[in-house]
């Protein structure tokens, strides 16, 4: 019962709570860089998934074997790996899709989330825990490149993955696919979340206070 | 030294952490040992692991990845050259001789220019295309035109990479007005056979007169001298030594 | 209600009964004659323009001031501001819902994420502009020529284009009315891409039928001038950056006649004129002391220029005001005046901020710096 409830825990910490994009703000670089359409969000997203998901069970399975001065080494060489194996999965699957992405597959070597959560939480846990852990985040980190990606093809293109929702004559907001959309849009939604975690906190701080009067 | 004022009892906690640093990255000295065998075992069973993956991934993908780049090559030359069927990729070496590509190898890429021959579903001399590149508003635009020997003019672009603005310098993919200027573009080269007749060049809009200009976009001026900057450096280059060999491209060898 | 005899309070001792209201109301006054021009240049298609903007910066205020985010009140007119000036540096057959689109963000973005009125960084107005010109580059750039016929009872196609859809091009609708597309092209566009320069007193009045330009400069300064008289405004900042652009212009123009144009076209084509008067001299945006007031107007003079001649873009006020906004603040860091008494006797000192112990962390306050030390010792060696 209590385990089930852990592992429920580890899954949605990432989802949610620890959202990376949203509340650790972390990985930006590739976040803003590559958000520039839905299908490019997605599949920078999964790539993430498969190198954080993968990254943390080795690392969890090696956790005992590694001394502590090398760690950061060792994380580095298993985050790598995979980061090369993706590399050659995307551009097997769809080169296209590969050009658009360009560095920013490589970089995810030094996307902080994946070190950060070899650092802080695989290294301390066994490996299902782990690879639980990491498929919440990485789900977090798809949820918010998906929110910025969606938002930008929509105004940038008038598109959503391709297929045109305002017909042919839309006219496309051209800052939206330029750097700069990446920091509007998300300001856009840090501003909203923000928002709305203020207001869900003033309901329950009033619900409680009225619990309070009552008794 | 010694004597103890204030200020320097604040930097009394400081000096054991000095000393460690000093002797710490020295060696498997005291005051703690370090493990080194461990780390080395640790790291080559790592190291280990890893290439093995990788290895793995690259040989599994291979195949994949070869096909994409030569169907990716491929879509390139047709869209510009719509009667080819296949293609073969020739090198144009400074001597004058045409040879033909073989393999992954990019060991004479250094001297010769790449172009690709492309063959109807007949095997005949379809249109060659061929790379062409120059500095773009935001960095370089690089394009694949065709080359017809039929009328010496290019008979289509495509753009390999760019990233000029979109909305305005991206119209040279969709602008059909901009895109007509390369149904027969005029690439004649003079009586010696040494270089272009009349260079290639993109005039301000709505000022085309001659068929070897090409009419800018309006808006999109820098663009669109671009590509034909990059159509001309390509052209004069490769078009020298290829016009002499076409007879030998004209039929489809088989290798 | 009694009144105190002796009032005491620390400086700045305002005597003039100059609230930011009357300011700004009274900036909105010398604003009018100018709008009222330009819808007389360019119709009916203006004058939607000018309210719609307006509104959409007045209820985007309201929206922000309401929730808490931003000071400042409605009636403080300064949104009316923004929107008015807005309204006039887009062209005026910019489709209604994009001009919506910069008014919503040069509150939102220029004002209300510093704090509102006062906190600003930046001149809101050209935020908003800024936005639309990287938006929608090419709408931004199509212009109509002014006093066409018919213009108060026909908009400008592009004016009424529906929500996130494309203006209509204004070349078939010139066409029809005889004219060809080239008229629709700016004084500025038409010297940066084709070599054409228009004529001086053309310019300054904006007079002559069947050109594209923004409201009459000759106009413009006319009621900057009502500002300055007023003390409204401080006189300086646009006389520097006119008097830098022209400089600039004129050293080019004595270099190379052929390549550049004279400066007094630099000086009336564009919006420079009106940028000078009523963008940079935003009183949250420029530096306060006199002298950083030089240094900043000439800081926009040159840029202008510069950015007008060798870059892709034919005009340039806008980033040269934001660039110099940015800056304002080290401007007036490095011209702060030398308070009294403090000053040929000692040597030109500035005035320096010395580090408050309140400013230091706990651990840093109970650490002795290096340097410190050093100094302490060496005498007893």
């Amino acid at each position: 019962m209590n385990a089930t409830v852990d592992i429920w825990d580890e899954f949605t910490e990432g989802i949610w709570r620890q959202n990376p994009v949203f509340v650790m703000v972390l990985g930006l670089c590739p976040m803003l860089a590559v958000t520039v359409s839905a299908v490019n969000a997605l599949t920078m997203g999964l790539a993430t998934l498969f190198v954080l998901v993968c990254s943390s069970g080795l690392v969890s399975m090696m956790r005992k074997l590694v001394p502590k001065e090398v760690r950061i080494a060792t994380y580095i060489v298993i985050i790598a790996t995979f980061v090369t194996v993706v590399d050659y999965i995307i551009q097997a699957v769809s080169l296209a899709l590969y050009e658009a992405l360009g560095a920013f597959i490589q970089l995810i070597v030094v996307n902080c989330i994946i070190l950060g959560r070899a650092e802080a939480h695989a290294s301390k846990n066994p490996p299902i825990p782990a690879m639980i852990n990491a498929v919440g985040m990485s789900i977090g980190f798809v949820i918010g490149l998906f929110a910025l990606g969606s938002v930008r093809e929509i105004l940038g293109a008038g598109t959503l993955f391709g297929v045109s929702l305002f017909g042919s004559n839309f006219q496309p907001w051209v800052i939206m696919v330029l750097p700069p959309g990446g920091f509007f849009v998300l300001g856009g939604w840090l501003l909203f979340f923000s928002w709305w975690a203020r207001r869900k906190q003033r309901t329950q701080a009033g619900r409680t206070g009225e619990g309070t009067q009552h008794a | 030294m010694t004597s103890a004022s204030p200020p320097t009892q604040g930097s009394i906690p400081v000096r054991p952490v000095t000393v460690v640093r000093a002797t710490g990255p020295g060696g498997a000295q005291p005051p703690q040992k370090l493990p080194t065998a461990g780390m080395i075992r640790t790291l080559g069973l790592v190291s280990a692991i890893c290439g093995v993956i990788i290895v793995a991934a690259y040989q599994s993908t291979y195949d994949a990845v070869a096909a994409n780049k030569r169907i990716a090559t491929e879509r390139a030359v047709f869209k510009v050259i719509p009667a080819a069927s296949s293609i073969a990729e020739y090198l144009a070496l400074p001597s004058g001789e045409v040879a033909l590509k073989v393999g992954a190898g990019e060991t004479a890429a250094s001297a010769g220019i790449r172009f690709f021959a492309a063959y109807d579903a007949h095997g005949q001399l379809a249109g060659v295309a061929a790379e062409g590149a120059a500095k773009g508003y935001a960095d370089t635009v690089r394009i694949m035109f065709g080359y017809s020997p039929a009328c010496q003019c290019v008979v289509g672009i495509g753009v390999v990479a760019m990233r000029e603005t979109p909305g305005i310098g991206d119209k040279i993919i969709t602008d059909r007005e901009f895109l007509a200027n390369f149904n027969a573009l005029d690439v004649k080269l003079n009586a010696e056979l040494s270089a272009l007749a009349n260079e290639v060049k993109a005039v301000k809009h709505g000022a085309k007169t001659q068929a070897w200009q090409i009419d800018a976009i309006a808006g999109a001026t820098i663009t669109s001298r671009a590509v034909g900057k990059a159509i001309n450096d390509a052209a004069q280059a490769l078009l020298p030594r290829l016009v002499p060999r076409l007879d030998a491209l004209q039929q489809r060898s088989k290798s | 209600m009694t009144q105190p005899l002796i009032e005491i309070r620390s400086a700045p001792h305002v005597k003039a009964a100059k609230s930011v209201e009357t300011i700004m109301r009274h900036v909105v006054y010398s604003l009018l004659p100018i709008c009222a021009f330009y819808i007389f240049q360019y119709g009916i298609s203006a004058l939607a323009s000018i309210l719609v903007v307006t509104a959409a910066c007045l209820l985007t205020e309201r929206t922000l001031i309401s929730t808490g985010t931003q000071a400042g009140r409605l009636s403080d007119f300064s949104a009316v501001i923004t929107g008015l000036l807005l309204a006039l540096t887009l062209p005026p057959g910019f489709p209604l819902w994009m001009g919506a689109v910069a008014g919503i963000v040069a509150i939102a973005l220029g004002k209300a994420l510093f704090g509102g009125i006062g906190f600003n960084v930046f001149n809101p107005a050209l935020v908003g502009r800024a936005f639309v010109q990287a938006a929608f580059p090419t709408a931004i750039a199509s212009y109509t020529p002014s006093f066409l016929a018919g213009r108060f009872t026909e908009f400008i196609p592009s004016s009424l284009a529906l929500p996130l859809m494309m203006p209509a091009t204004a070349a078939d609708w010139l066409k029809a009315k005889n004219l060809d597309a080239l008229a629709g092209a700016t004084p500025l566009a038409k010297w940066k891409f084709d070599g054409v320069m228009a004529n001086a007193d053309e310019l300054l009045t904006s007079l002559s039928g069947n050109m594209a330009v923004g409201p009459a400069p000759a106009l413009i300064l006319l009621c900057g001038a009502y500002l300055a008289l007023r003390r409204f405004m401080d006189w300086r900042i646009p006389v520097a950056i006119l008097g830098s652009a022209a400089l600039t212009a004129w050293v080019l123009f004595a270099i190379d006649a052929t390549r550049y144009p004279n400066p007094f076209f630099m000086l009336f084509s564009g919006g420079l004129i009106l940028g000078a008067v009523y963008m940079a001299t935003d009183m949250a945006t420029s530096p306060v002391t006199p002298k950083g007031m030089w240094v900043y107007g000439a800081l926009i003079g040159l840029l202008t220029v510069v950015i007008r001649y060798y870059s892709g873009l034919p005009e340039g006020v806008m980033y040269a005001i934001l660039i110099a906004n940015a800056a304002s603040p080290l401007i007036e860091k490095v011209t702060q005046p030398t308070p009294f008494g403090r000053g040929a006797g000692i040597g030109r000192k500035r005035a320096s901020y010395p580090l408050n112990p309140g400013y230091i962390s706990r651990e840093e306050a109970s650490a002795v710096t290096p340097k410190k030390r050093f100094l302490h010792r060496k005498p007893k060696k």
